[in-house]
């Protein structure tokens, strides 16, 4: 019995020996998402770079993941998990990831770390995001010249700057066409829950809405608009599989590149703590086909596209707040910080933020 | 008038699922078992019925696929607590946390493929009379099928022998078993009753809620059934008043974000759980009623003698 104990720790030894030869050898890295993989939106475009980053980097690298990791303190785990598993650079994909990330880095100098969304830094965190209110004003523009009662539904999380900046965005572009255009705002509290989503959708177009755009992760809404006979816009994936006859475009993430670019910064050792914020000009935001829409609306979401790519930025003066005080001068550009902190709501938007 | 219509089928929707997995629920308390894996076996539901249902293109075989798989998992737990006499709390989350991950296993291809959907009823004549036609006539079958199984539940329980034996044997297994009652096997029959029930209501989430495959699409909902069952005090009508009062109170507050009334939405999106819990615990106020409905010997082990 002893000397089947030796032999089975031995084994174990060398095969532990073996595990970090090998780890020695490649580089680890990790992801950690809030939804599941699985969930054909948000998580699932993150995950989709990490394949990616697989997919180029081939046998230098060695990835991970975390799924359906709660925001908030519970986040302190899994990251502090992955960074005792040996992982070198390490993404938090959600915005509630950024006080344990930040807390986490401190512990553990020598891993890289990355927050998408957030605004805290620091020597190893890097944080990086996507201007995706840069799409959004294009969906405004698109929902103002299709909504017949000039009423759009729109389905949001959590009441955070990324948020709030959609929906600023969405409404000056809606307001560039029709100036009168109402958006009619449900928070699901929840950033995936396809029944909750399908819920607030029927709601929303009971009471007279016709277009539905969303900030939460699935595509239950698409579909409720697609059984109503009405349209509306995709989420981080191209939805239009699931609304062929409903979906306008759609907002999709491509981080693969971003990723890519990391990891080799780790590889070569160039990896500093960075501050990028990618828009449609990067290829970090693409828009789908517009689709289901007459050409004069096609050809209005691809000159504000190419517009935006030569560098216009949607939040440009003159724009009030809700109140009507003012906020840009006339051809004042808003700065990032702002936009990453932002907490009000431009004139025009019907609803009270919650604080 | 169309959007009071409106307003009450989403109301229909949105409670379907959770009165079906808290009655099946329910019964399975009623003998004595505390299964806790109510998430796991609906979200294995879900997976099994909008798999069968995408892989052979008929949303019928995803419904019957969605039951069988519910039972079959289901069997797991009843292995487990009633032959093998585990601990039923700690194998029952087990459960939910099995079925959690391997339909997400399981669901990895179908995700991003759009499903087949149940249709809605619609007979000629009768769908189409204003108001009550589409009300009464013109919903998803699951919905059909929950108000059955309700009726069905009660009538089984309080007005059947059988019904009363199963009772008899959540109240005190020792007794029953003296009584020569075959405890074990009345629990497996519960427990997979209760399974079917899980994995159809997982069915309506996948097949006509929302017709699509995404990991934890359940997103709590066998916990919320499994709240209704001891809120409701064990009783079939008051489970069905606890699920629409959830599904009433939840759509009412999305309709009230709607229109715009400046109530915080956190405030309004935990209404639903509040006014649930008050409701039922002013109709469970009777403290008699109350006791004599609670199966005295639930989530106690049973191992017979022999």
């Amino acid at each position: 019995m002893k000397k089947l104990l030796i032999a089975l720790m031995a084994t174990a030894a060398a095969l532990s020996l073996a595990a970090t030869a090998e780890a020695q050898e490649k580089l680890k890295a990790c992801w950690v998402y809030t939804g599941p993989i699985g969930d054909f939106g948000y998580s699932y475009q993150h995950d989709q770079g990490r394949l990616d980053v697989e997919k180029a980097l081939g046998d230098k690298v060695e990835t991970a993941y975390l799924e359906n990791v709660s925001e908030g303190p519970d986040a302190d785990r899994a990251f502090e998990r992955l960074a005792r598993e040996g992982c070198k650079i390490i993404f938090g994909t959600s915005f509630g990831f950024m006080d344990p990330e930040v807390k986490v880095a401190k512990k553990f100098p020598d891993v890289k770390f990355e927050h998408a969304t957030g605004y805290k830094t620091s020597d190893n965190l890097g944080i990086y995001n996507a201007r995706f209110y840069e799409g959004r004003y294009i969906l405004g523009q698109i929902a103002a010249k299709q909504s017949k009662s000039g009423v759009a539904g729109y389905i949001v999380s959590f009441p955070i700057p990324e948020v709030v900046m959609g929906i600023n965005s969405f409404m000056l572009g809606a307001q560039s066409v029709n100036p009168d255009f109402k958006a009619k705002i449900v928070w699901v509290n929840s950033w995936f829950d396809p029944g909750k989503e399908a819920d607030a959708a029927k709601a929303l177009f009971d009471q007279g809405a016709d277009i539905i755009v969303q900030h939460t992760d699935s595509t239950a809404a698409l579909q409720v608009a697609e059984e109503r006979g009405l349209q509306g816009f995709g989420q981080s994936s191209d939805m239009i599989k699931f609304a062929p006859k409903a979906q306008l475009t759609s907002i999709v993430d491509d981080w693969g590149p971003y990723y890519i670019s990391r990891v080799k910064a780790v590889l070569d050792g160039t990896w500093k703590p960075g501050n990028v914020w990618l828009g449609i000009k990067d290829g970090a935001v693409k828009m789908a086909a517009y689709t289901n829409m007459p050409d004069d609306v096609k050809a209005m979401a691809q000159a504000t596209e190419k517009k935006i790519v030569e560098g216009w930025n949607p939040f440009t003066g003159p724009i009030a707040k809700q109140d009507g005080t003012p906020w840009l001068k006339d051809g004042e550009v808003a700065d990032d910080a702002t936009l990453l902190g932002m907490n009000f709501y431009v004139k025009g938007v019907d609803d009270k933020l919650p604080q | 008038m169309d959007i009071t219509v409106n307003i009450l089928l989403t109301i229909a929707t949105a409670a379907t699922p959770l009165l079906i997995a808290a009655i099946g629920e329910l019964v399975v308390e009623r003998s004595g078992v505390l299964n806790l894996g109510v998430e796991g076996m609906m979200i294995m539901g879900a997976v099994g019925g909008f798999g069968a249902g995408y892989l052979t293109g008929s949303p019928w075989i995803g419904l019957l696929a969605a039951i069988a798989l519910g039972a079959v998992f289901s069997l797991l737990f009843a292995v487990m607590t009633l032959s093998l006499a585990t601990n039923q709390v700690a194998t029952g989350l087990s459960l939910t946390l099995l079925g959690l991950g391997l339909s997400g296993m399981m669901g990895t291809s179908f995700v991003g493929q759009p499903g087949a959907r149940l249709p809605n009823l619609d007979i000629p004549g009768l769908t189409a009379i204003p108001v009550i036609g589409r009300l009464l006539f013109g919903q998803d079958p699951i919905f059909y099928i929950s108000i059955a199984l309700t009726a069905a539940v009660m009538w089984f329980l309080f007005k059947t022998r059988t019904g009363l034996t199963l009772r008899s044997i959540g109240d005190s297994h020792t007794s029953a078993h003296a009584l020569g009652i075959q405890v074990i096997r009345y629990r497996y029959l519960s427990v997979i009753f209760g399974g079917a029930c899980a994995g159809l209501a997982g069915g309506h989430l996948s097949l006509v809620y929302t017709p699509q495959w995404v990991e934890n699409m359940t997103a709590g909902r066998g916990w919320i059934a499994l709240a209704l069952v001891v809120f409701a005090s064990w009783r079939p009508w008051r489970v069905l008043a606890g699920a629409y009062i959830f599904g009433a109170v939840w759509i009412g507050q999305l309709h009230a974000q709607a229109f715009g009334i400046p109530v915080p939405s956190q405030l309004l999106s935990s209404l639903p759980y509040l006014a649930t819990i008050v409701v039922l615990v002013l109709i469970s106020r009777n403290k008699r009623l109350t006791m004599m409905n609670t199966p005295a010997s639930l989530g106690q082990p049973f191992v017979p003698d022999r």
